[in-house]
C-alpha cells in the first residue's frame, strides 16, 4: 500500500511524456497535425507546395497577434481592438510611403501608431478603471474609424520609393519559407522567454491570478497593464506592416473581425478567459489549428460562410473543456 | 523594551469615533489575541499599525522608536507584515513564487535580468522546513490545502525579516486538523522573535496559542492582560460589555 505522500510524489514528478499530455496545447497539436493528415489524403490541393505556402502565411498572422492576446489574456484582460489595430497601422504605413517616405521610418509611424492605441487601451483599463472589454470594443470602432479618415476610404496600392521592399517584407520568401513565419518565430521565442523567465513575465500571470494579491506585494499593477496592452497591440502592428506587404494594397476592411480568429486561436491553446493562466506555445499551435480547419472548408469546398461558425464555436468549445476540466478537478 | 508601541491612538471617520485614546504594548516573541465584536474597531487597529490609515491622535513606537507611516509600504519597510484573511495568494503561481511574488531575486544585468528560480526554491524550501510545513515550493498554490496556504503566507513574512505579524482571521474557514497546523505555525513564528497580533473570533485559538489577550469594545481598550490571568468567560463578558473592564 502507498502512503499519500508517495502518491502525491508521483503525481508531481511524471514523465516529460505525460507532463505534456496534460497540457492543452499537446492535443491541440495533435488535432493539427491530424487534420493536415487527413487533408492530405482527402485533397489533391492541400499538401500542394503553393498551398502550404499560403496556410503557413495567414497561420502566422494570426499566430503574431495570439502571442499578444495571449499576454492580455494571461493578466486577466481582453483586447478587442487588435483587428483595427492592424488595419490602423497598415493604413499609416501605406499613407506615408505612398506620400513619398521611405519603409523604415513608415514602419516606426506605423508601429508608433499601435502602441498608442495600446497606451490607451492600457491608461483607460488600468488608470481609469475602466472594463477591457469595454475599453477595447469602442477602440475597435475608433481604430477603424481613424483608418478611413486617413485613407479617405480608398484602396491604396501604391507604396512610393520603397514599394518592393515593402511587398518583399510581407510578402516574399526566404529559404522557401514565407517572412512572416520568421516575424512569428522571432516573436514567439522572445515573447517565451520573457513570459518564463522575466519578474514582467512573472507578474503578468500574478495580476491575471490574482490582481489584490499583487497590489499588495507592491507589484505595479498599474504599469503593468498598460505594457500587456502595449504589447498586445504591437503584435497587432506588425502584422499590420506584414499584411501591407503580403497584400501590395491596402484596404479600410483589412483585418476585420480578426479579434475573434485571434482569441480563439488563444483560448484553443490553454488562455484561461478567466485569467492567470496561457502559454506562448499554445497560442502558436492554437492559431495553426485554426487555419488548417479553415483551409480544410476552402479545400472542401464547403461554403466560406460557415467560417464565423467554426470559429465561434472553437471558442464555445475550448471554454467548454476548461469548464469541464475545472470541475473535475475540484472533486 | 517593547517590539510594538502604540500611545493614545485614536482613530475618527467625519464625527464617528472607531478607536479612542488606546495604548497598547506587545513584547518581541509575544502572541497577542486582539478580540473585540464586529465594529469593535479590531480592523481599524489593524490597518493603523498596517500602515493603510493615519491615527487622528496617538504615536506608533517600534523597538523604542517613533515611527510614521504615510502607505502601507512605510510600515513593512519598519518589519510590519500582515497575513491576510483570504490571503492574498495568487493560486494560479508556485509556492515559491507567490512567497517571492514583487521580490524575485534576479540573475545579470538589466535589461536582461533572468528570475533565479533555483534560489527562490532553495530559499522557500528553507521557509518552509523553519515553518515545518510539508508544503513543496514547486507546487501550485491551487492545489494546496488551507494549512499549506497559510505556510505560504507566513513565509512570505519570515522572507522579509518581519519584525511584527499582523493575522486577521487566519483560522476562519478551514478545517479543525489545519486549525492546529496555522497555531503551530504561529508557535513557530514566535519561537523566531516575531511578535505576532491575532485578530480572531474563536476562542479555543486564542487561548490556545496567545501570551496575552486585548480586548476592545466600542473603540476602547477595555484589557490587556496576560492569558493565564484570564478566563474564556471573562473575554467573553468583556465583549460583550457584561463585564466592564479587566
Amino acid at each position: 500500500m502507498t502512503s499519500i505522500e508517495e502518491v502525491i510524489g508521483q503525481s508531481q514528478h511524471r514523465g516529460s511524456l505525460s507532463r505534456a499530455m496534460n497540457f492543452q496545447a499537446f492535443w491541440v497539436l495533435v488535432a493539427a497535425i491530424l487534420a493536415c493528415l487527413a487533408l492530405t489524403f482527402l485533397t489533391d490541393a492541400f499538401a500542394s507546395e503553393r498551398n502550404l505556402f499560403n496556410v503557413s502565411r495567414n497561420f502566422a498572422f494570426v499566430a503574431i497577434i495570439a502571442i499578444g492576446m495571449t499576454v492580455v489574456i494571461a493578466s486577466g484582460g481582453i483586447d478587442l481592438s487588435v483587428g483595427s489595430t492592424v488595419v490602423l497601422t497598415a493604413m499609416v504605413i501605406s499613407v506615408l510611403m505612398s506620400g513619398g517616405s521611405g519603409f523604415w521610418i513608415s514602419a516606426l509611424a506605423a508601429l508608433a501608431a499601435a502602441l498608442l492605441v495600446g497606451l490607451l487601451n492600457g491608461i483607460l483599463i488600468a488608470y481609469v478603471g475602466m472594463p477591457p472589454f469595454v475599453v477595447t470594443l469602442g477602440m475597435l470602432s475608433a481604430a477603424r474609424s481613424l483608418a478611413m479618415v486617413l485613407s479617405n476610404n480608398k484602396m491604396i496600392w501604391e507604396f512610393g520609393p520603397d514599394h518592393d521592399l515593402l511587398l518583399w517584407i510581407g510578402g516574399g520568401s526566404t529559404l522557401g519559407l514565407p517572412h512572416p513565419l520568421y516575424a512569428l518565430l522571432t516573436l514567439a521565442i522572445i515573447a517565451g522567454l520573457i513570459l518564463r523567465w522575466t519578474r514582467w513575465g512573472q507578474h503578468v500571470f500574478a495580476i491575471g491570478g490574482n490582481e489584490q494579491a499583487a497590489t499588495l506585494t507592491g507589484i505595479p499593477v498599474k504599469r503593468l497593464k498598460v505594457s500587456v496592452y502595449m504589447f498586445s497591440a504591437f503584435t497587432a502592428g506588425v502584422t499590420g506592416i506584414l499584411m501591407a506587404g503580403w497584400l501590395g494594397s491596402v484596404t479600410t476592411n483589412l483585418g476585420q473581425s480578426m479579434e475573434l480568429a485571434v482569441i480563439a486561436a488563444a483560448v484553443i491553446g490553454g488562455a484561461n478567459l478567466a485569467g492567470g493562466e496561457g502559454t506562448v506555445l499554445g497560442a502558436v499551435v492554437g492559431a495553426l489549428l485554426i487555419e488548417v480547419i479553415r483551409n480544410s472548408l476552402i479545400l472542401l469546398g464547403i461554403s466560406a460562410f460557415w467560417q464565423g461558425m467554426f470559429i465561434g464555436s472553437f471558442i464555445i468549445i475550448a471554454v467548454a473543456f476548461d469548464r469541464i476540466r475545472k470541475l473535475r478537478s475540484s472533486d | 523594551m517593547s517590539r510594538l508601541k502604540l500611545s493614545g491612538v485614536s482613530k475618527s471617520f467625519g464625527a464617528i469615533r472607531a478607536l479612542e485614546n488606546v495604548s497598547i504594548e506587545v513584547a518581541p516573541g509575544e502572541v497577542m489575541g486582539l478580540m473585540g465584536d464586529n465594529g469593535a474597531g479590531k480592523s481599524t487597529l489593524v490597518k493603523i499599525v498596517a500602515g493603510n490609515f493615519r491615527p487622528t491622535q496617538g504615536d506608533i513606537f517600534i523597538d523604542g522608536r517613533k515611527v510614521e507611516y504615510h502607505r502601507p509600504i512605510d510600515a513593512r519597510r519598519e518589519g510590519v507584515e500582515v497575513v491576510y484573511q483570504d490571503l492574498a495568494l495568487c493560486d494560479n503561481l508556485t509556492a515559491a513564487s507567490n512567497v517571492f511574488l514583487g521580490r524575485e531575486p534576479t540573475l545579470g544585468r538589466a535589461p536582461f535580468r533572468i528570475i533565479d528560480y533555483p534560489q527562490m526554491r532553495r530559499r522557500s524550501a528553507e521557509l518552509f522546513a523553519q515553518l515545518k510545513s510539508e508544503t513543496r515550493p514547486r507546487d501550485l498554490v491551487r492545489r494546496m490545502s488551507g494549512g499549506q496556504r497559510q505556510a505560504v503566507a507566513i513565509a512570505r513574512t519570515l522572507l522579509s525579516d518581519a519584525k511584527i505579524v499582523l493575522m486577521d482571521e487566519p483560522t476562519a474557514a478551514i478545517s479543525v486538523r489545519q486549525v492546529a497546523e496555522v497555531l503551530d505555525l504561529i508557535r513557530r513564528l514566535r519561537d523566531r522573535g516575531l511578535s505576532v497580533i491575532l485578530i480572531s473570533h474563536r476562542m479555543p485559538d486564542v487561548f490556545a496559542v496567545c501570551d496575552r489577550i486585548a480586548v476592545l469594545r466600542r473603540g476602547s481598550l477595555v484589557a490587556s492582560k496576560p492569558v493565564s490571568q484570564s478566563s474564556p468567560e471573562e473575554v467573553t463578558g468583556l465583549i460583550t460589555g457584561a463585564i466592564e473592564t479587566a
